[in-house]
């Protein structure tokens, strides 16, 4: 039988071909057959996972929260120093030098990732802004966000930090983060579904001694990723009672 | 618990005696000094069943001005502000236990003797069905919010 495999859309695309060979290894250390299907939104992948076509995941905090809780996933691992935090950014020529500069009609460009725009629209409260006093102009990708701002058609853009990092430097160059989010403990997360759930302890065995082997540290090495570190289940349902005291 | 110091306390100060729930009393000293809490930082605590700080992040021990090993283990009224109406903590407290989840603006008393304010919300932690602790994070708000707030709680 063959399982499914995805990944939160929100990574960036010069990974991909990362996570395909990640899924390759993974499949040759568990000896059981994985297919990977990327989706391009955060709403295909919802979709997906809503009629259960997906039995393992890299789910993002958010999506994480209704996996544990609603459809019985376990966590396995996730990266090592790899904290998700999000950066609020303008065009460097902007005279807004701070979130309480803002003011009502601000116009936003950002992903649909429901992680980073909660980061982001909490960090926005100190300016007294809200989805009811601001725009919100949608965007698939990061760097369509980094557009906005070049072409003034956004007054501020919601990144993802790692993503935000990985823009080319002339893009980077001509944008200005004005504030970072400092919350720590807050990842992304290997997790597996009910059906796969058996193997839990043979793939986390294999992920925790990935780095040590040169196969093994190639592929973390194409997903920019450290080392993997285990994740029990306690540490799981803290992110998510604090992802639920954060969600509206 | 023990008495805050004058030796911990920046600035002119004044004194309050607290009586807290639990029967015990302590005398608090503080000052008109309010710390700006950093823009993009949240304030990480957990509790156990009776409000016993279990657990603390960087952000939390940074605005509180105390040691880490000075919060765990203490109730979590170590940072209750005189200004603080009782009546908010009450609600607080019936809301969490009835699983729901409580969100209000909080003055609190750092060690220092100074203020800050946030906008803090609470969660029971559910396992298994049953609560387990509690979990609060606190964020930046907006002066107006604070405003409104501080006159709000005049009148409780
Ligand atoms: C998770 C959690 C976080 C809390 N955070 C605060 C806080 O930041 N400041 C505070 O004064 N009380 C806080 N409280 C409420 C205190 O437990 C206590 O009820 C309050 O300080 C009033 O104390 P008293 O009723 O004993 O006088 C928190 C309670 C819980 C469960």
């Amino acid at each position: 039988m063959t399982h499914n495999f995805t990944v939160s859309p929100d990574f960036n695309p010069g990974h991909i071909s990362g996570w395909y060979i990640f899924n390759t290894w993974l499949q040759r250390a568990i000896n059981e057959e994985i297919h990977l299907e990327l989706y391009n939104s955060a709403k295909e992948q919802r979709k997906a996972i809503a009629d259960d076509q997906v039995e393992l995941i890299y789910a993002n905090p958010y999506d994480a929260t209704a996996l544990v809780r609603d459809k019985g996933f376990i966590p396995v691992a996730r990266a090592d120093n790899k904290a998700d935090e999000a950066i609020i950014a303008v065009n460097h020529e902007s005279p807004i030098l701070n979130v309480e500069q803002l003011t009502d009609g601000t116009r936003i460009s950002s992903t649909d990732d429901p992680d980073v725009r909660m980061m982001c629209m909490i960090m926005l409260e100190p300016a007294g802004l809200n989805k009811s006093n601001t725009i919100t102009i949608q965007r698939d990708a990061y760097i369509l966000i980094a557009k906005d701002l070049l072409k003034n058609d956004a007054d501020i853009g919601f990144f993802l930090e790692e993503t935000y990092n990985e823009l080319s430097d002339i893009t980077k160059k001509q944008l200005r983060p004005i504030v970072h989010s400092q919350i720590h403990v807050i990842h992304h997360l290997l997790l597996v579904g009910p059906k796969l759930a058996h193997k839990k302890n043979d793939m986390q065995s294999s992920l925790l001694s990935m780095a040590d082997d040169s196969k093994g540290a190639g592929v973390l090495k194409s997903l920019n990723f450290e080392r993997w570190v285990a994740v029990e289940q306690e540490e799981a349902e803290f992110m998510i009672d604090l992802m639920d005291t954060l969600a509206e | 618990m023990k008495d805050m110091m004058p030796d911990d306390i920046s600035g002119e100060y004044q004194e309050h005696m607290f009586n807290y729930h639990d029967g015990t009393q302590r005398k608090a000293l503080f000052t008109n000094i309010e710390t700006q809490l950093p823009e993009g930082s949240l304030i990480v605590s957990r509790t156990d069943l009776r409000g016993i700080i279990t657990d603390v992040n960087q952000s939390f021990i940074d605005m509180s001005a105390y040691h880490k090993d000075e919060l765990i283990g203490q109730p979590h009224y170590i940072l209750r502000h005189p200004d603080m109406p009782a009546a908010a903590f009450g609600d607080l407290w019936k809301t969490v236990q009835q699983r729901n989840k409580w969100y209000g603006y909080v003055k609190n008393l750092r060690k220092d003797g100074g203020f800050y304010w946030v906008y803090a919300t609470v969660i029971a932690n559910v396992r298994n069905g049953d609560i387990t602790g509690f979990t609060s994070v606190r964020r930046k708000t907006s002066r107006t919010k604070i405003n409104e707030a501080e006159t709000y709680y005049q009148t409780l």
